[in-house]
């Protein structure tokens, strides 16, 4: 514990310094994403699925589509549920067990990215009112972690999601039965797209890197959708954040997450 | 139809007059009280009203880290717990802590964080406990705030108090301070933890869609919000400290 508290305090030194040239660790701009690829229809078996590739930091997104019994407030409404999980295999830190804090907020930020944006239309995903709903769930498995698992997964799920099919329903006795090798596409509105950005001193940079992430001062993820407006977001870290720096980070999302949608866009072209 | 964004309702959450379903103006704050030290046994303590929330916060420490291996040789470690009481809310609530409280306690912990003065207390630890007794829409605010002043109650060297208040959109405007119904049939709920001196946002969180001039709009109201209520957390730390015996 204490050398490595040791070892990030040289590092944060070091990013500081260069962060006054303009520079960072990695020879990034400021505001430069790291490479992401993202392929879809990863997983044949998912009714949806993608691996995004964020630098060295990948997730694996499926989608599972199933009828469900509606929530009893919403019987007029399918059901979007999304989750993430750090796997052991993704870093050394990383340990088995219920999640703690970070991965609670990790899942729920990127549940609230998709759900608030209103990237599904929710009302197109009933089959019978009250009775019977289709359900997409989209669950995220974090495999390799060099920061920014916000992005990530934000990336991997709209692009999992966007790409997925709806196998078809009909009822039968009150009763959902699948109708083999029959699909809809899914009720796709807009495309939200989250940009993670970290405060290390005063400056502001997006998509920070592992090195970055464990020595931020403070972070922003903010969700916008394709019209170019702000759907979510969430502010972490131990520092505070300035007004001019709030609409600043906006800016900066709306232009970089743009670029950011037509890569997804283009992951899941021909499919859909 | 009409697609307003949230849920369908009946109620009108605003109406021609620019009034809103609880009789407030667009850029007013429910009615916020304050009292501190109001717990026996707690380091520091406040009860905060805020609107219908009701919310009770108290502070343990600087005291002993349990487990120890979380103790820090550099600095003193704040813990947050956000709680919901099983009867604050219509439905009884599950009284174990959900995955919406763990986040809200982790968020209100990064936003009291850059307030208080950790690195005077090394290997110790701070707990502050805040228990919603009742639940009406922008519980994180009101705990955060209620938080501070419990903080300060309890004699913590901190840098700033944190104000907490949410803007928000219902009825296609821009408001101040969502309450539950705003908050369930509205179009967007921005809650705002801020530091009035040193004027920064240290909690900010987002659900629902706003354009970048409502964004802007939002971050700028609910930041006036944040510095009506911060007025009310100074009076109830005055009432408390100062009231007593002489009146200046």
């Amino acid at each position: 514990m204490g050398s490595s508290k040791i070892i990030d305090q040289l590092k944060k030194n070091q990013i500081l310094e260069l962060l006054k040239e303009g520079k960072r660790i990695d020879g990034r701009a400021l505001d430069e994403v790291r490479e992401l690829t993202i392929d879809v229809g990863v997983i044949p078996k998912a009714e949806g699925s993608a691996r995004a590739r964020l630098g060295d930091t990948e997730v694996v997104a499926g989608v599972k589509v199933q009828p469900e019994r509606p929530f009893p407030d919403t019987g007029d409404q399918g059901m979007l549920i999304c989750t993430a999980e750090i796997l052991p295999i993704a870093h050394n830190d990383v340990e088995t067990g219920p999640p703690g804090p970070p991965v609670v907020e990790l899942a729920r930020v990127t549940d609230r990215g998709i759900r608030e944006s209103k990237m599904l239309d929710m009302k197109q995903l009933v089959l019978e009112k009250n009775k019977s709903v289709i359900g997409v769930f989209c669950d995220n498995a974090v495999t390799d972690h060099d920061g920014n698992l916000f992005d990530a997964c934000s990336y991997a799920t709209t692009a999992a999601i966007n790409s997925c099919k709806i196998p078809k329903y009909e009822m039968k006795d009150d009763a959902p039965v699948k109708i083999e090798n029959e699909f809809d596409k899914p009720p796709i509105s807009t495309l939200p797209v989250s940009v993670t950005m970290a405060k290390i001193g005063d400056y502001i940079i997006v998509d920070p890197n592992f090195d970055e992430w464990s020595i931020m001062d403070a972070r922003i993820t903010i969700t916008t959708n394709s019209d170019g407006n702000v759907v979510a977001l969430q502010k972490g870290g131990q520092d505070g954040f300035t007004q001019d720096n709030l609409i600043k980070c906006a800016e900066i999302s709306i232009r970089v997450g743009s670029k950011i949608r037509d890569i997804i866009k283009e992951s899941s072209s021909g499919v859909n | 139809m009409i697609k307003m964004g949230g849920r369908d309702t009946d109620i009108v959450l605003l109406d021609e007059n620019g009034i809103r379903s609880d009789g407030r103006k667009i850029n007013e704050t429910r009615k916020v009280s304050i009292t501190a030290g109001v717990l026996k046994n707690a380091n520091g303590s406040a009860y905060i009203e805020f609107g219908e929330n009701k919310i009770l916060v108290g502070v343990y420490g600087p005291r002993d880290v349990h487990p120890k291996h979380l103790s820090d040789s550099d600095t003193g470690i704040l813990r947050c717990r956000y709680h919901m009481a099983p009867f604050s809310v219509g439905e009884r609530k599950n009284p174990a802590p959900s995955r919406r409280e763990i986040e809200i306690s982790k968020v209100i912990k990064e936003a009291l964080e850059p307030a208080v003065m950790l690195k005077e207390f090394p290997r110790t630890a701070v707990d502050v406990f805040m228990e919603v007794l009742q639940a009406d829409g922008g519980t994180r605010c009101a705990a955060l705030t209620g938080a501070s002043v419990a903080l300060a109650d309890a004699g913590i060297p901190m840098r700033d108090l944190v104000a907490g208040c949410a803007a928000g959109k219902a009825a296609d405007t821009v408001i101040l301070d969502v309450n539950n119904e705003e908050d369930q049939a509205g179009q967007a709920d921005l809650p705002i933890g801020y530091m009035p001196n040193l004027e920064k946002i240290t909690l900010l969180q987002l659900d629902g869609v706003l354009t970048p001039d409502e964004y802007k709009k939002c971050i700028e109201i609910g930041i006036d919000g944040c510095k009506q209520v911060y007025e009310i957390q100074k009076k109830a730390l005055q009432d408390k400290y100062f009231s007593k015996g002489d009146n200046d």
